[in-house]
């Protein structure tokens, strides 16, 4: 009777008359092996109720949703991390291993177990069902994607397996309307009547109980499935074309140029309409309020921050879809596959690489698409490098010195100077990404082994579009909610540091060369002048930590042009050709490519690897590395005589 | 069934549509990065046991790495170092 002490009670015997919605909700955790849909049957059952969240101290994903039973039970239903054993091989696994055996810190014990397993593949599913036995914990085993079995051609004799495995087995098929209803009334009949628990006996297994575990998981399948007398060769016969050595590749590629191109083209009419959103916003609230601090306050801290963050909203969004898209489907286990040697080489993981990928269009979505990297070590190397690819933010930009600086005429027969600048920008910071991945391999983790890889390639199967939807909008949330919080503070500080104090009454400077960020400016000029950098440089770049691209706008301030329109870049380009040096313009080239500028991507990092540490590893490493380019950068060419 | 360790061969070094049985796993040798025994585990756990069908599905560019192996009903893909601690008997392909 270990557990039902714990807080919910069991149903008093001598109370029949308790109506069930009057208990205390049932906690019941979700587990399951990776792909066996797990989380569109969490979504079915809980809907849109759900939360999302970290656990205490760790950085794995807490997802939490609720619902009612058709019987009237409330119950809170736990999402834990799939895994294919109790044995906890990484946090993750830790978490749904802690969870299941009630140890779990501010977690209270589960009641009761849902199993989910994929109906088409029960071999991992039935171990796992074995192992989870031994915790003490009632189990209801769900066969999802029961609908596929029985069109593949499968038989199963569902009375005999509940039988050998000695729990209640229902098949259910989670992406369809109804799908759950036996599910949900085999809950209903267990949640009233509680088995009498049993202690755990649970303990991790060694090779030869693993090995007896499957041969007993093997030998109940043989007895209860009939497999198809014709196996499915969909699956087969797409990987023929989508795992082809070089069909294959060319395939990722082309699968990827559409996902960036998308990201590009479909996000930027309702980014303009978030950006002209806020624009409007600003300009009403100049008209309703006097000039002065307050203004400057709501108008470019509250709502310019909010705007800045928010517009990258509809990116995020178009990359998820594709991600979350391909997932489904079943394709990104096999980009893995086939990007996996050469990931390799730089020491990451074959599942950075679309995270890499996303992080052309910003960082962000980039450092959160790698929660699709189970092992800590491969993701934290994936989110140590990914603000090194080069964001759309950087875009403004590099277009504005190298059209203020770098001739437009074409070299070595057609080809353009200025694209060929641009294209070196982007290969450079590919490069040292897959350096410094390479150097964090050999320094870092020299001693922490990578994980060997191994993944499972689930069979295609056709998205489910509500799983698609939950999943945008989870994601959707999860970034409003920073953008409400970490950010939107970073935000306010840079704000704060730009305007404050205000110019006085006699100022024939613009209101920045009054302000904290001009005192910094001026401060720094002794460490950045080696670099080229002249103080109105300095100033711009504070402002920048916002976003980076806003260093533009700055710069416009700082010499006291506009450069809102296409007219303004344009002068502002004309009058920097004018200041600068080439050797100024291209050592602040190559410190863009390195320079940790962007708060909202440290906040992303901070959050997402649940450490300050990381952080500023973060911060430290690509400052140093922007420094050193841009140094090298300025003493070349001032050598060169370009000074 | 008494064939020995030698008469067997290495999944790791088998060519793409090899088909087979396997007979023992043995992973001394396989990988610096986590001890043998840690290292069979995972392949037990990923439904690599004695007795189960194995075919080879797909494999990479680079190397002919990584392999895609069909394993009953699943597919799974690793290096063929790692596969190398897979012993296989030869089986007919598939009809």
């Amino acid at each position: 009777m270990s557990y039902l002490a714990a807080p919910p009670p069991a149903l008093p015997q001598a109370e029949p008359k308790l109506r069930p919605a009057h208990l205390a909700p049932a906690h019941i955790a979700l587990v399951g092996t990776p792909n066996c849909g797990k989380t569109a049957m969490f979504n079915a059952l809980t809907g849109s109720r759900q939360k999302v969240a970290n656990y205490a101290g760790v950085t794995v994903e807490r997802k939490e949703g609720g619902f009612v039973t058709p019987a009237g039970r409330k119950v809170k239903l736990l999402d834990l991390p799939g895994t294919y054993s109790l044995r906890a091989r990484s946090p993750d696994e830790e978490v749904t291993r802690d969870a299941v055996l009630g140890r779990l810190p501010g977690e209270a014990p589960p009641d009761l177990l849902l199993c989910v397993a994929d109906a088409t593949n029960l071999r991992l599913a039935v171990r796992l069902v074995l192992d989870l036995r031994h915790v003490g914990r009632p189990i209801l085993l769900a066969l999802n994607m029961y609908d596929i079995a029985q069109h593949r051609g499968y038989g199963f004799d569902l009375r005999r397996l509940a039988a050998e495995l000695g729990v209640p087995v229902v098949p259910a098929i989670a992406v369809r309307r109804g799908g759950t209803e036996a599910l949900l009334a085999r809950l209903d009949s267990m949640l009233a009547a509680p088995a009498a628990a049993t202690l755990s006996d649970w303990q991790p297994r060694g090779r030869t109980a693993i090995r007896a575990q499957q041969n007993e998981a093997d030998r109940i399948i043989a007895a209860c499935v009939t497999p198809p007398a014709r196996p499915d060769t969909v699956t087969s016969r797409l990987d023929a074309v989508l795992l082809h050595p070089v069909a294959g590749l060319v395939i990722l590629l082309a699968v990827l140029f559409l996902m960036f191109q998308a990201v590009f083209t479909w996000a930027q009419p309702p980014m303009d309409a978030i950006k002209a959103g806020f624009d409007w916003l600003g300009a009403q609230a100049g008209q309703y309020m006097p000039e002065g601090l307050a203004l400057s306050f709501v108008r470019d801290g509250l709502i310019g921050g909010v705007g800045a963050v928010l517009v990258f909203l509809p990116q995020i969004l178009v990359l998820f879809l594709f991600i979350l898209l391909l997932e489904d489907f079943g394709y990104m286990a096999r980009a893995a596959f086939l990007m996996d040697r050469i990931m390799g080489g730089a020491g990451l993981h074959g599942r950075a690489f679309i995270p890499l990928l996303s992080s052309f269009a910003c960082a962000i979505p980039g450092i959160m698409a790698t929660r699709v990297i189970d092992s800590r070590r491969d993701r934290l190397a994936t989110i140590m490098v990914a603000p090194l690819m080069t964001c759309s933010a950087r875009i403004p930009v590099y277009t504005l010195i190298i059209a203020a600086f770098i001739p437009d005429r074409t070299v070595w027969g057609g080809l353009q100077l200025q694209g060929l600048v641009m294209f070196g920008l982007y290969a450079v910071g590919i490069g040292s990404a897959l350096g410094v991945s390479f150097v964090f391999k050999r320094l870092v983790w020299r001693n922490s082994p990578a994980e060997p890889f191994m993944l499972e390639l689930p069979d295609y199967k056709r998205p489910s579009g509500r799983s698609i939807m939950f999943g945008l909008i989870q994601r959707a949330r999860v970034f409003l909610r920073r953008a409400g919080t970490t950010i939107l503070a970073m935000m306010m500080v840079i704000w704060f540091l730009a305007s404050v104090p205000r110019p006085p009454a006699d100022a024939d400077q613009p209101a920045i060369n009054y302000s904290l960020a001009a005192k910094i400016g001026h401060f720094m000029e002794p460490v950045l002048s080696p670099i080229g950098f002249n103080w109105q440089i300095n100033v711009a770049l504070l402002p920048g930590m916002a976003a980076r691209e806003v260093a533009v706008a700055s710069l416009g301030t700082v010499y006291s042009i506009s450069a809102e329109d296409e007219q303004g870049a344009d002068r502002l380009g004309r009058t920097l050709a004018g200041k600068w040096s080439l050797a100024t313009a291209l050592a602040l080239l190559a410190w863009y490519v390195f320079a940790p500028q962007c708060a909202s991507t440290l906040a992303t990092v901070r959050r997402e690897t649940g450490s300050w540490a990381w952080m500023w590893v973060l911060f430290g490493y690509m400052l140093a590395l922007a420094y050193a380019a841009a140094f090298a950068t300025y003493q070349t060419a001032v050598a060169f005589g370009l000074g | 069934m008494s064939a020995t360790l030698a008469a067997l061969s290495r999944l790791g070094a088998a060519r793409l549509g090899f088909r087979g049985r396997i007979r023992a796993l043995d992973a001394s040798g396989c990988g610096r990065a986590l001890p043998p025994a840690e290292l069979e585990r995972r392949l037990l756990e990923m439904g690599f046991v004695e007795g189960a069908v194995v075919e080879i599905r797909n494999q990479g560019l680079f190397g002919r790495d990584p392999i895609a192996v069909r394993v009953d009903d699943a597919t799974v893909a690793l290096r063929r170092a790692l596969a190398n601690a897979i012993h296989v008997e030869a089986l007919d392909p598939t009809p």
